[in-house]
Formats: structure tokens, sequence, C-alpha cells
């Protein structure tokens, strides 16, 4: 398949941030990733969340974790010996975090060493950032070339989003270098459309009239991704969930494909189910 | 932004020009130092430009220099000095003080002292330059996000939105072409006349010359809708646009 950036020597960096914690980072960089690597692009995952790992769960490799990301930085490790090659999906790997160190272990000379030597295997480096603007975050941020802004439909993550939107803008490399800015995308998670309904949460279009960036997908509120989570299985993988189908039409989006908005409006409970309350 | 640790500008600063009508350096300090003395914080530490251009004959090194180090004495401070552009002392190259261009203002003509009369010899003219410096006005194309600040000398043009969280401020006008939501302080410097405008009014501060506006009394007034404000005898004025 050809590359993404149409340029042969570079793989395309997308770092997958929000500011606030706990809005489905990890759990939209495991379901991304594995969605570009079904493509038939080779992807990699890499945790930037040095001192949570979590990624590894998610994705279910945690018992193969040898070596992490800080090794490599520290030269402790190759790549090769870091990187775990995902059992499920073809073309994906996982770059796992350090548990026992902290955001400090990250350099920036360390973090572009190991991304670019990244660049010269893998078409798609996706970078799961840790919540918060501080170091961990900015460097997960930094060599970005795209931005997936996680945000939930509630004030305070909007508002973190768009705290994050204006550290892209203005602290990573390329904004520093006066090139190109980061592309940004609109990643809302966890939506209700019962308790947008109710006037509970922020629609769709409330939140892309406050962040004003276009919006690659919306994920409905599933079970599915606990339980995914749980199993430690992509929810991508779950075709039979509204969430799992909703991340894929976001990598087809992504990937440059028109696909329709689903998954917004409040399922009608016909007059049985409501009757027996399902 | 640049990472330079300065800035070069051009700047108009107001001084007191000292034209010399004699060479008696004797009644000049004794009738100065009566003007002194009725205004004594005026004269402390001011800097001052004397001028020579209305003296005939040619002033001799040593006097011009007595008379700087006597105007110091006095509690001055000679910042430079003038004379005519065309009949230069032959000593201008030789002193410290610098030698200021002469002025292209037109100073009021104040008539030669006759002679005969018991008319100060010395007067005391203050010039004001003032030239227009045009101040640079600042557009901004990208949304301004929450935590970001951008400050402008002169207006500032933001042809999206203004996140909440987000300051704006300018000496001059704030123009927001699309929601303002977060703070925006106009006429920072003091400027009265400064105004803002904006698309859509959902801002949490508002501000002309340090007279402000929260989010609540915005809201009484108008919301979400495009507006503009002003200053008019000392309090805010939200008016549709």
């Amino acid at each position: 398949m050809k590359r993404p950036s149409g340029d042969t020597a570079l793989a395309k960096i997308i770092v997958v941030t929000s500011g606030k914690g706990g809005v489905g980072k990890t759990t939209s960089s495991a379901a991304i990733g594995t969605g570009i690597a079904l493509k038939g692009f080779k992807t990699v995952i890499i945790d930037f969340d040095v001192g949570l790992r979590n990624l590894d769960l998610i994705m279910g490799c945690e018992r193969r974790v040898v070596y992490d990301f800080v090794n490599v930085i520290n030269k402790e490790a190759t790549l090769t010996q870091a990187l775990i090659k995902d059992k499920r999906t073809k073309d994906l790997f996982i770059l796992p975090a350090s548990q026992t160190r902290d955001k400090d272990a990250l350099t920036q000379e360390g973090v572009q060493g190991v991304l670019e030597e990244l660049a010269k295997d893998f078409d798609y480096i996706i970078c799961d950032s840790p919540a918060g603007i501080e170091k961990g975050a900015q460097m997960a941020l930094y060599f970005a070339d795209a931005a997936i802004v996680v945000t939930n439909p509630e004030v305070s993550s909007v508002r973190d989003s768009d705290r994050i939107l204006g550290i892209l803008q203005s602290k990573s490399r390329r904004a520093e270098e006066g090139k190109e800015p980061i592309e940004e995308h609109l990643l809302l998670t966890r939506y209700h459309p019962e308790r947008v309904a109710l006037g509970e949460m922020l629609s769709v279009s409330d939140v892309e009239d406050i962040l004003a960036i276009p919006l690659l997908g919306v994920i409905p509120e599933s079970e599915a991704v606990l339980k995914a989570s749980n199993q430690g299985t992509p929810v991508i993988l779950d075709t039979e969930s509204a969430a799992g189908l909703a991340y894929m039409d976001a990598v087809d989006r992504l990937m440059g494909e028109e696909r329709p908005l689903r998954f917004l409006d409040v399922q009608k409970k016909g007059f049985f189910k409501r009757l027996l309350g399902g | 932004m640049t990472d330079l640790g300065f800035q070069l500008k051009g700047s108009v600063v107001t001084t007191v020009l000292l034209e010399i009508q004699t060479l008696s350096l004797e009644s000049i300090l004794s009738q100065l130092k009566e003007k002194i003395d009725q205004v004594p914080h005026f004269f402390n530490q001011a800097p001052i430009i004397v001028d020579l251009s209305k003296i005939k004959e040619d002033v001799p090194l040593a006097s011009f220099e007595s008379l700087v180090n006597s105007l110091n004495h006095l509690g001055l401070c000679v910042i430079g000095w003038r004379c005519n552009q065309d009949d230069k002392p032959t000593w201008y190259a030789d002193v410290v003080t610098p030698l200021l261009p002469a002025s292209k203002t037109r100073s009021i003509n104040v008539p030669e002292p006759v002679t005969t009369s018991v008319s100060p010899d010395v007067v005391v003219k203050t010039v004001v330059e003032e030239r227009l410096v045009p101040q640079s006005t600042k557009v901004i194309t990208k949304p301004i996000r929450s935590g970001q600040q951008v400050y402008a000398e002169g207006d500032l043009i933001i042809l999206t939105q203004v996140s909440a969280g987000a300051e704006v401020l300018a000496d001059g006008n704030i123009h927001v072409y699309g929601a303002l939501r977060g703070r925006a302080l106009a006429g920072v410097k003091g400027d009265v006349e400064a105004r803002i405008f904006c698309k859509s009014m959902e801002a949490e501060l508002v501000s002309i010359a340090g007279n402000f506006m929260l989010t609540d009394a915005l809201q009484k007034i108008i919301w979400k809708e495009a507006a503009q404000v002003l200053l008019v005898d000392d309090s805010l004025e939200i008016i549709p646009l």
C-alpha cells in the first residue's frame, strides 16, 4: 500500500490527546491504531504515559512487556527488543511506557531519536498522550503531524481540549519551525444521545461550535468499550458494537473517506421493549 | 514572538529647551535660579537642551562648557545642545554633550528682547515635538484558545473566535469576527475612546480603560448577539450592532 505522506521515508505521526484525563485517549489510540493497521498500513502505537502505563492492558499485551520506551530512549534496549507485535492484527506494534519511571525520563532528543528510527519502518506512528498539559503531554504532541483531540460532551472536557488545541498550535515543532500547522481532528467520545436530548450533555454541534475544528467521529457511550478494555481487545474489533463501528468510521474519515455520522439519535424504544424494560 | 531580548523603538520625549540670548553666564544663571526656585520640582533633574541658535557672535568653547557645568550644578541634566546648522562653532565636534539636529517644528517666535528694557535676558521655552506614530493593527486568523493571551499595541482584529479562558488585550480597539467567549480588554493604557466589537457576545469579561463588566451583567443586556462595548461617562455601555 501507498505510504500516507506520499513520501517514502516519512511516517505520519498522530498524537491522541485531550488535556483532561479519563476521556478515552488510550481506548481511542488502541482502536484507531488497530483500525489503521487493519487497512494494511504498518502502524505503531507508543504509550507516552510514563509511570501510568495502560495501553498494554487495553491491547492485551501486558504479559509480554520486557523492555519499554524509556529503555529505548536510554539506549538500554533496541527498538526491535522493545516493540511488541500485536497477536491479532497484522502490521500493528506497541511500544509500551515504563511503569517505574516518571515523565522526566522523556527527553526531546530521546523521543526524536526513537520517532526517527520508527519512521524508517512504519507508515503511521500513534502517540498516546498522558493527561494534562505538562511535559509528558507536550512530548507526545511535539513532533506530531496530526492530532486527534478526544473530548467528552461536557464543559470541563471541552475547555481542556480547547487548551490543548492552543498548545498544539504554539508549542509543537511545526509551530516553532513555522511549518504548516498540525492538522486537528475532533473525536467526541462517550456520547449519550438520550442525555443530550435531556439537555444534560452538550450536543455534537455545541462542541463543534466551541472548538471550531473538523469532526472526525462521534463514539457513543457503550458497554462494549468497558468490556473490550477488560478483555484487552481494542473495541474496534467488536464489529457488533456501535462503538466499534463508530471507531471504524472515524478511521475511514481519517483516511479521507466520506462517512455519514451515525449513532447520534435517541434509540426509539418500542412498546414491548419499554414494557419489558429493555 | 521573537526571542530578542530587547526592542528598538523610536520615541518622542518632551524636554525643556534653554534658548540662550546672551553670553553673560552670570545673568543667565542668576535669572534661571530665580525661575527654578519658583517651581523647583519641575526643574529637578529635568532633561534640558541648550540652544545657541539665537546667539549671533561666536561662542567660545570655554563659555559653553562652563554653561553646561553650571546648569548641571543647578540640578538640571543637559542632554544635548543645538546651534545654527550652517554656523556651527569650530569646536562642535570636541564636546561630549551631543549635538542635536535643529528643530523642525515651528517654535513660537518670541520677540527679540529689547536691549534697553529690563526684560529678562533668558527665555525658557518648552517646545513640545509631536509626531504621529501609526500604531500597527494586529490581525489574528486562528482561534484564540483557552489559556492563550494576545496583546496588540494598536488595534486587535481577530477573524475567528476567542475561547473561554483566553484573554485578548489591546491599547486600541478589539474586533472579534466570531464568538467572544473569553476576556477582552480594550484601551488597556487608558484610552477611554477604545471599543470592543464582536459578532457574538459571550464574554467572561469586557473592559475598556479599566472599567469592566462580567458575564452575569452582560447576560442581562446582550447575549450571543453582535454587540459593541464603549465607555460613556465612565460607565460601560453594551449596545447591539
